[in-house]
């Protein structure tokens, strides 16, 4: 089947700080109850805003709309639990620009169509603070030009290139790539002593 | 050229390098449970794909088990809608499944090694990060997400990047009262939650050689605390011993066979690692974590870390979780009153985690303020501990003796924190609410530790309650 190719992502940004936010704190284990994953996003950072009442980045009107989501270091750490970046996305984010993300967090964005970008940590901050001083401006995630753009400022940003190639060329749902040639995987399992005894 | 054994593990499972880079890998095992599977195979079946080899697949039920009162339907609706789920996918499917009836359920990656279904130089996967566990074995396991699930239900394939191997060497001794929980909590410590992002992470040295393969599970499991893709311990001959006569291990002249692949595949010496890092297990001493990461631990015996200490963004991390915790810099973590002990997880809920427990709680009774739990790691752990009457020492301290299941650990049945709850749990994650109540507070720390907390109703060192020997 076809896929979508992403590109690049435009919109406003909503500023998320620290550094080590876990997959529990993004979506709590109890909203797991579930055999879909339909809702979820009612539930993103559900005690955080509980928490954090109404200063909440989340719970603030003028980042309802945003499109881009900017975090700090280990982002998505913790569980596998693809729920985290579910949620995500089915708030609206399209794209989450950050200084590092947890591996498997961003293994599982891939396969959802979310690109996680890495930039510099003072680059980071820089980025976080014009998202809060100025709500709604709109940004650019350029996976092409592999640029960041807006309020101003214009930063590089890394995807790895594995990731960055699926999203350009519109193959990051995997199954397909994996079911291509499905007599190689056949030869592979063959040969392995655990399956022959 | 010699090689490490992920190189040489990821060679022999390697189909194809894929257009983006990655490599295309065969999965040998793959485990699933209720929580992380059934979105996958609702999209297995919106695209009208089947399960490629059901055979190598293999279920179970764990993260929302009731743990008391096990009857079905479960008095949780949404439970027995998640359980009924799985039924129907596996047998649509073909799956094997150990449910509550087998006698054989229990959390994944505490039955998956028990049954055998593990063996060294396999991959394996399971959506579930603590799949790392299995790399105790010498195996490559991973932690995948739902999509990944469905990927591998359809072509029992992943795709991955490279890792690169940092070898850590334990060395010297490790002295009485610390544990497998307490070496690793010191490794996660030393090289930070997120030090192995990009890396697999290889333990060994002496102190590694000289453990069981409950212990070096323990190890393995938390290696995602650490922030590595995976963990592994090189087969030996205590892996073998292990694994001979399990009921999915083949016996006679295949064992044989099998027994001496697995040997050849450790990294051979004069392997090449990315890092190599050594730590002195004599210097560990029974630690306990005080924060809302895994990183943030102290020894029983130290004084919480001063704010002005930290430097730049780590400090405000260091503020938030005193906060969150209600703690106060300087302060020693012992003497810290708790609320519940939990015993359970499968970082520390296997047979000998239970002992050493039971070690520290025989004739002694459990402090009048705490609730305390002892949920087996599987039905085959909590009989194996009835048959040594660990039971009875539990009960008769006051301790809950529960069914298998994660229970505590993330609080997706009714075991849950209530309110500021602080539980000192043998689990793996002190996140905020992880334990099911959004304020619950948790410390980390080996089961013994638990034990002894649990006696005293506070934090203490457990050398100085019981002479751990
Ligand atoms: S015991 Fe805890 S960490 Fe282990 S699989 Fe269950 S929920 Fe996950």
């Amino acid at each position: 089947m076809s896929i979508e190719r992403i590109t690049s992502i435009r919109g406003s940004a909503l500023p998320l700080r620290g550094d080590n936010i876990d997959t529990d704190r993004i979506i709590p284990a109890r909203f797991l109850r579930s055999v879909s994953f339909e809702g979820l996003e009612d539930h993103l950072f559900e005690d955080d805003r509980q928490q954090a009442g109404a200063a909440h980045p989340l719970s603030r009107r003028e980042y309802a709309a945003a499109a881009i989501l900017f975090v700090e270091s280990n982002f998505g750490c913790g569980s596998s639990r693809e729920h985290a970046p579910q949620a995500i996305r089915r708030r609206g984010i399209r794209a989450v620009v950050g200084v590092s993300f947890s591996e498997i967090f961003f293994g599982n964005s891939v396969a959802l169509g979310l690109p996680c970008a890495s930039v510099s940590t003072d680059e980071s901050r820089v980025l976080i603070a014009a998202a809060e001083q100025a709500p709604g401006s709109v940004f650019e995630l350029d996976l092409e030009a592999r640029q960041l753009s807006g309020a101003g400022l214009t930063v590089p940003v890394t995807v790895p290139p594995g990731a960055r190639d699926s999203f350009l060329r519109g193959t990051w749902d995997a199954t397909a790539l994996l079911l291509d040639h499905y007599e190689e995987v056949e030869a592979v399992a063959a040969r392995l002593p655990y399956i022959r005894a | 050229m010699p090689a490490t054994l992920l190189q040489k593990v990821w060679d022999a499972h390697a189909v194809r390098q894929l257009p983006n880079g990655q490599t295309q890998l065969f999965v040998g095992l793959h485990l699933i449970h209720e929580v992380t599977s059934p979105q996958a195979f609702d999209m297995l079946r919106a695209r009208g794909w089947r399960v490629r080899y059901p055979e190598r697949t293999v279920a179970t039920v764990d993260h929302i088990v009731p743990t008391r009162d096990q009857r079905r339907p479960f008095f949780d609706v949404m439970a027995e809608d998640m359980l009924s789920a799985l039924e129907r996918n596996c047998r649509e499917a073909g799956i094997q499944l150990f449910d509550l009836s087998s006698g054989a359920q229990g959390i994944v990656h505490v039955i998956g090694p028990e049954l055998g279904l593990t063996q060294p130089g396999m991959t394996i996967a399971c959506g579930d990060s603590h799949t790392s566990t299995h790399g105790a074995f010498g195996a490559i396991a991973l932690g995948i997400g739902t999509s990944q699930v469905r990927d591998v239900l359809a072509s029992q394939c992943v795709a991955l990047n490279q890792l690169k191997v940092r070898r850590i060497r334990v060395t010297g001794t490790l002295s009485r009262g610390v544990y497998a929980k307490d070496v690793i909590l010191e490794i996660i410590r030393r090289l930070g939650v997120d030090g192995g992002v990009g890396y697999a992470y290889e333990y060994a040295g002496d102190v590694i050689d000289r453990m069981s393969m409950d212990e070096r599970m323990t190890i393995c499991n938390m290696s995602i605390e650490g922030g590595a893709r995976a963990g592994y311990v090189n087969p030996d001959a205590t892996t073998i011993d292990y694994l001979r006569g399990r009921r999915f291990v083949p016996a006679g002249e295949a064992f044989d066979t099998l027994a001496e692949w697995w040997l050849s595949l450790a990294s051979d010496a004069g392997a090449t690692y990315d890092d190599d890092v050594e730590i002195s297990g004599s210097d560990i001493r029974p630690t306990v974590t005080w924060g809302i990461n895994p990183g943030q631990s102290v020894y029983v015996d130290e004084r919480l870390p001063g704010v002005s200490d930290v430097e730049g963004s780590a400090r405000s991390a260091v503020e938030e979780a005193l906060e969150f915790m209600g703690l106060k810099e300087g302060d020693s973590i012992a003497g810290t009153r708790i609320d519940v002990a939990f015993v359970g997880s499968c970082t520390n809920a296997r047979l000998s985690d239970l002992r050493e427990a039971a070690r520290v709680v025989r004739g002694r009774h459990v402090a009048g303020h705490v609730k305390a739990l002892v949920v087996p790691g599987s039905q085959a752990v909590r009989a194996a501990a009835e048959r040594e009457g660990l039971d009875q020492v539990f009960s008769d301290a006051g301790f809950e003796w529960r069914g298998a299941g994660c229970s505590m650990c993330l609080a997706m049945n009714t075991d849950k924190l209530e309110g500021r709850e602080i539980c000192a749990s043998s689990s793996n994650r002190n996140f905020k609410g992880r334990q099911g109540s959004p304020v619950g507070r948790t410390l980390l720390m080996s089961p013994a530790m638990v034990a002894a907390a649990a006696v005293a109703g506070e934090v203490v060192d457990v050398r100085e309650v019981a002479l751990v020997d």
